[in-house]
C-alpha cells in the first residue's frame, strides 16, 4: 500500500488556494472543484523589519539546510535559480500564472515565483531535484517519459512538481477528474494529452493497479 | 558505395517502435540544463532597458546614476540606439546593465534616464478603411478570367475572415550566457541553429568564425523565433568583454512578447463563385496584414486549393508600429487555411451542401487529390460526421449547440544539409555526432533510433552528441526540415563506419565483408546467427583505433532517404454556450499524412501539440494593441491567453503512413499538423451557432456580437 502521508493541515487565508487564472476559469465555466490548489504559502507576521540590504536566510530545500545572504525581496524562485543551483524550477511567467516554477512548500504545491525565500525559511522546500532519479527513477518521472508528457521540457518539472501535490490529495483519480485539473500549469509544446496519462499511470501504479482502471 | 536506402518495413526493429525519449528522464526530473540554467563562476547577471514608446525619437541616455550603483559592473547602449534613434516600436532595445545580481541589475536599468521625442504612431490593422497611407497595395495578381466566372456563377458567397497578430511566447524565453576566455567566446544561447549562430554572432563582434564556441543541450521551445543571436546576443557579448566575466542576459517575458518575434495577422475579404453543383469557378480576395514595420507578406490563397482556375487576388501590406514577425511554425500557413478554408465552408452553405461534398468535390484543384480525398475521408469517420454533422445552426434546444468543422493544410518538410559521424570505440561504444539540436522534437531519440536500427544495436547504446558546434555542420532547426536531414546523414554515417567494422570482421569469420550484416547486438554472416561475433568483440579487432565516419544529407540528392510534400486535413467537434458565448472543444481530429515515421511516440507528440497550438490560436491567443498608447496590453502571461489542460478537449491523432507514404522516406512533421486547425475550429463553430464569427479568437464577447448581429 501506498506509505504516501497526507500533508498537513496549512491554515488557509482568504485567496489561497485559488489561482488567478483557474479563479477566471472557473467563474467562467464552473468547474472549479478539481483544479489544482496552487497557493502562496502562508504569511507569519514578521516581527521585525527585514533589509532592504541582505540578510542572512536559512532554506531547507529537500531536507538540506542552506545558509544565505539574501536580500528580503528577492524570490523562492529566484534563490533556488541564481543563489543556489536549483534550477528544475523554470522562470516563464514570473508572476503566477504558468506553474513553471511549482515546488513543494510543507507538502503544498507553491509557485515558486510568487513567494519570497525569506517568507519559506523553517519550511520544507521541495523541489524536482529531490525525486529520485538514480537507479530507480520516481514512479511520476517514469510515468511522463512513458507517456511521452513532454517535448521542450521547460514546463515539465513544474508539472511533475503540481502532479505530486495533486496525487496526495487525490491518490485514485479518474481520467475525467484529471481532464478538468491542472490549469494552474500551462504547457507551450501542447503535451496535455501525454501529461493525463502519465498522472493516471502513476496513480495505478501507487495504488497497484488502481480501482477507476 | 553502400546501399543506404531505409529497411524494408518487415525488416525494421528499431523504426515504428514507440520508443521513449532518450533526454525523457533528465529533462523530466529537472536535471536537465537550458541556457537559462547556465550559472559560471563570477557570472553577471544582465537587465535591459527598453523604448515604452510605440514611436518615437531617442534625445538623450543618462547612465550615469546607474553606472554608480553599489554592484553594477557594467552599462552598454546597444548598436543602434545613439541618441536621435528614431525608434519604430515599444520595446525596442535601448541599454543593458551587467551587475553581481539580478536585482540590482534590475535596480540599475530603472536608474538610467532616457528621454524621447514622442511621435505618432499606428497601432492596429484590423479595419482596412483606417490604415490610410500605413497600408502598400501588393498589385493585383489574376488568373483566368475572374470576371466571366462571377457572372456565369450559380451562387457566389462572400466573407471576412480574420487571424490577430500572435506571438511566439517561447517558454525559455531569448537569451544567453556568454564568456570570453582571451579571444575565445564560450557561448550558451537558446537556438533552433547550434551550427549557424556562433559565426553570425562572430561577424557582429569582428572575430573569427571559429573563435565562438556554441553549446545547447537543451531548448526550450522557438518556433521560428529562435535563429540568430539578436541584438540582446551582440550586447551580452560586449557586457563579458567590457567586464571580463561571463555575462547571463535573458529578456523578460513582456519584453519577449514584444520584440522577440510574431506571426503575422492575416485578413480577408474573399468571395467565391460556384456552379450548383458545388465546383468551385472563381475566387477573388483583397487580403491585408501586418508583420510590423516591414507590413506583412500576402499570404498563400486559394490555399491548397491553389488550381482554382479564375482568380483575382489583391493584397496590402499595413505597416505598424509593433515588433517585426519572425517565421512562426509553417509561416502563413495556418492563416492561409484559415482563410481559405473558412471561405469555402461559408460557399458550401450558400450551396445548401454538407461541406465535406464540397471540399472533396474540388479537390481536383489541389496538388494531391487523392490523398485528401482519402483525408477528408479518414477524418470523417474518426469525427462521426455522417451521424453528427447538421446543417448550419444546432437546432435542438437548449444553450449548448454542437457542431463540426473542417480544416485543410499542405507543408514541405524534406530534410536541411546535415552532416554526422559516427565514431565506434575499440571498447564497442557508439557515438553520433551532430551539430544539430532537439528543440524538443525528439531530434535526439530519432538519430539514437536511425544509429540503432542500421548498427543491429539498442537505442541505450548509441550515445548522441548534438547541441555543440564542434561537431559537423547541421542545419537550422526550421521548415520541418530536422527530421530528413539528421536520419539520412545519420544513416549514411552509421552504414559507413559499419562497412569498416566489417572490413576488419570478415576475415575473423572467414566471409566477405559484403556478407555480413548487424542484427541484434552482433555482427553475423548474413541470415546466419550462429556464425556471428557479438558487437563488443567485433569491436575489440580495431585494436587501438576507432571508426571514425561521416555522412551527409544532401538536400540536392536526398537518395530517397527523405523527401517533402504532405497533406493534412483536421476536424473540429465544438460545443458553443449561446448565453456565455464561450466555446468548448469536445474533439479535434488530426488526420495527416507523413513518410516513414521513425518514432511514432514523438511523432504522435508533434500533432497533439500542434493541434493544442490551433485551439490557443482559435479561442484564446492575440496580441492587443492599444490605439491610444500604442502598447501591447497584454505583454504577460494572465492577459495573453493560451489554453490549458482543461481547455483542449481531447485530440485524436492519426498518421496516414499507409505503404505509399512510407515508401517517400522521412519527411518532417514539426509544422504541417499546426496548419489546418484553426479553420476546423472556426468552421465548427460557425456549424454549431449558426454565424460565421468573422475573426479568432473566438472569445465569448466575439461570439455574442456574431449572434446578436453586431460587429465585434
Amino acid at each position: 500500500m501506498s506509505a504516501r502521508k497526507k500533508p498537513p493541515e496549512v491554515k488557509k487565508r482568504p485567496g489561497e488556494g485559488v489561482s488567478r487564472r483557474g479563479f477566471i476559469r472557473d467563474v467562467g465555466l464552473g468547474t472549479g472543484a478539481l483544479s489544482v490548489a496552487v497557493a502562496p504559502a502562508a504569511l507569519a507576521a514578521p516581527s521585525t523589519l527585514a533589509g532592504p540590504g541582505p540578510v542572512p536566510i536559512t532554506l531547507t530545500v529537500n531536507g538540506k539546510q542552506h545558509k544565505l545572504e539574501l536580500e528580503p525581496r528577492v524570490t523562492l524562485l529566484d534563490a533556488l535559480r541564481n543563489y543556489l543551483d536549483y534550477t528544475g524550477a523554470k522562470r516563464v511567467c514570473d508572476r503566477g500564472t504558468c506553474g513553471a516554477c511549482t515546488v513543494l512548500v510543507d507538502g503544498k504545491a507553491v509557485y515558486a515565483c510568487s513567494v519570497l525565500a525569506i517568507e519559506v525559511q523553517g519550511k520544507n522546500i521541495q523541489t524536482v531535484e529531490g525525486l529520485p532519479l538514480s537507479p530507480q527513477p520516481d514512479p511520476l518521472i517514469r510515468a511522463f517519459v512513458n507517456n511521452d508528457a513532454l517535448q521542450c521540457g521547460f514546463c515539465t518539472p513544474g508539472f511533475v512538481m503540481a502532479a505530486k501535490a495533486f496525487l496526495a490529495e487525490n491518490p485514485n483519480p479518474t481520467m475525467e477528474q484529471i481532464k478538468r485539473a491542472f490549469g494552474g500549469n500551462l504547457c507551450r509544446c501542447g503535451c496535455y494529452n501525454g501529461i493525463r496519462s502519465a498522472i493516471l499511470e502513476a496513480a495505478r501504479s501507487a495504488q497497484g493497479g488502481g480501482k477507476n482502471a | 558505395m553502400p546501399d543506404y536506402s531505409w529497411p524494408a518495413p518487415e525488416k525494421r526493429r528499431v523504426f515504428g517502435r514507440r520508443v521513449n525519449r532518450v533526454d525523457g528522464l533528465v529533462k523530466a526530473s529537472g536535471r536537465a540544463k537550458y541556457a537559462y540554467d547556465i550559472k559560471r563562476p563570477g557570472m553577471l547577471h544582465a537587465a535591459v532597458v527598453v523604448c515604452p514608446y510605440a514611436h518615437a525619437r531617442i534625445r538623450s541616455i543618462d547612465t550615469s546614476a546607474a553606472e554608480k550603483m553599489k554592484g553594477v559592473a557594467a552599462v552598454h547602449i546597444f548598436d543602434g540606439s545613439a541618441p536621435g534613434t528614431e525608434v519604430l516600436w515599444a520595446g525596442y532595445e535601448i541599454a543593458a546593465v551587467a551587475a553581481e545580481t539580478e536585482e540590482l541589475a534590475r535596480d540599475a536599468a530603472r536608474a538610467i534616464r532616457v528621454e524621447y521625442e514622442i511621435l505618432p504612431h499606428f497601432v492596429n490593422e484590423a479595419d482596412l478603411s483606417r490604415v490610410g497611407a500605413r497600408g502598400k497595395p501588393a498589385g493585383e495578381r489574376i488568373t483566368g478570367d475572374p470576371d466571366q466566372a462571377f457572372k456565369s456563377a450559380d451562387v457566389v458567397s462572400e466573407g471576412v475572415y480574420g487571424c490577430p497578430v500572435v506571438c511566439h511566447l517561447t517558454w525559455e524565453t531569448h537569451g544567453q550566457v556568454i564568456e570570453w576566455k582571451g579571444d575565445q567566446i564560450e557561448y550558451w544561447p537558446t537556438t533552433q541553429s547550434v551550427s549557424s549562430i556562433g559565426a553570425e554572432l562572430a561577424k557582429a563582434l569582428g572575430v573569427p568564425p571559429a573563435n565562438v564556441h556554441v553549446m545547447q543541450e537543451h531548448m526550450g521551445i522557438g518556433y521560428g523565433s529562435k535563429f540568430s543571436p539578436d541584438r540582446w546576443g551582440i550586447a551580452c557579448a560586449k557586457l563579458a568583454r567590457q567586464t571580463g566575466r561571463p555575462v547571463k542576459l535573458f529578456l523578460p517575458r513582456d519584453v519577449e512578447q514584444q520584440i522577440a518575434g510574431n506571426r503575422p495577422s492575416h485578413y480577408a475579404r474573399i468571395r467565391l463563385a460556384a456552379k450548383k453543383d458545388g465546383t468551385i469557378i472563381g475566387w477573388e480576395s483583397q487580403s491585408w496584414s501586418t508583420g510590423g514595420m516591414t507590413g506583412g507578406g500576402a499570404p498563400p490563397i486559394p490555399y491548397v486549393y491553389t488550381n482554382i482556375p479564375n482568380v483575382r487576388i489583391n493584397h496590402t501590406a499595413v505597416q505598424v508600429n509593433a515588433g517585426p514577425q519572425r517565421a512562426w511554425r509553417a509561416p502563413n500557413h495556418p492563416q492561409a487555411s484559415y482563410l481559405t478554408c473558412c471561405a469555402i465552408d461559408d460557399l458550401a452553405h450558400r450551396l445548401g451542401m454538407d461541406p465535406l461534398e464540397v471540399f472533396k468535390k474540388n479537390a481536383d484543384y489541389t496538388a494531391r487529390p487523392e490523398v485528401y480525398r482519402s483525408q477528408l475521408d479518414k477524418a470523417a469517420e474518426l469525427i462521426g460526421w455522417k451521424k453528427l454533422w447538421h446543417p448550419r445552426g444546432d437546432k435542438t434546444p437548449g444553450r449548448i449547440k454542437r457542431g463540426l468543422g473542417i480544416g485543410v493544410g499542405t507543408w514541405g518538410g524534406a530534410g536541411h544539409l546535415s552532416n554526422c559521424r559516427c565514431n565506434i570505440h575499440p571498447d564497442g561504444r557508439v557515438e553520433v555526432e551532430l551539430g544539430s539540436q532537439d528543440i524538443g522534437t525528439g531530434t535526439r531519440t530519432v538519430i539514437a533510433m536511425t544509429a540503432a536500427e542500421t548498427l543491429g544495436l539498442p537505442v541505450g547504446a548509441i550515445q548522441v552528441k548534438i547541441g555543440d558546434n564542434r561537431y559537423p555542420f547541421s542545419g537550422t532547426s526550421g521548415g520541418s526540415t530536422t527530421v530528413g536531414g539528421v536520419s539520412s546523414a545519420t544513416r549514411k554515417a552509421t552504414m559507413n563506419a559499419l562497412e569498416k567494422l566489417f572490413e576488419r570482421v570478415a576475415p575473423k569469420l572467414g566471409v566477405k565483408p559484403e556478407e555480413l550484416e548487424a542484427v541484434n547486438g552482433q555482427i553475423q554472416v548474413k541470415g546466419n546467427p550462429k556464425k556471428a561475433l557479438a558487437w563488443k568483440a567485433a569491436c575489440n579487432l580495431l585494436g587501438s583505433d576507432k571508426i571514425s565516419e561521416m555522412g551527409q544529407n544532401d538536400p540536392k540528392n536526398p537518395m530517397g532517404l527523405n523527401t517533402g510534400g504532405v497533406g493534412g486535413v483536421q476536424m473540429a467537434d465544438v460545443s458553443v454556450d449561446i448565453e456565455t458565448g464561450i466555446v468548448r472543444m469536445n474533439r479535434l481530429v488530426v488526420v495527416q499524412d507523413c513518410g516513414l515515421i521513425i518514432n511514432p511516440k514523438t511523432a504522435e507528440s508533434q500533432c497533439y501539440g500542434a493541434a493544442h497550438l490551433s485551439i490557443c490560436a482559435a479561442l484564446y491567443e492575440e496580441r492587443i494593441m492599444d490605439d491610444i498608447t500604442g502598447r501591447m496590453l497584454n505583454p504577460d502571461m494572465e492577459f495573453y491567453k493560451v489554453a490549458g489542460n482543461p481547455d483542449i478537449g481531447e485530440i485524436i491523432v492519426h498518421l496516414d503512413n499507409r505503404p505509399e507514404h512510407d515508401k517517400r522516406g522521412v519527411i518532417g512533421l514539426g509544422e504541417p499538423p499546426v496548419v489546418p486547425g484553426i479553420a476546423a475550429i472556426a468552421n465548427a463553430v460557425t456549424n454549431a451557432i449558426g454565424v460565421r464569427v468573422p475573426f479568432v479568437p473566438m472569445t465569448p464577447d466575439k461570439v455574442l456580437a456574431a449572434l446578436e448581429g453586431r460587429t465585434a
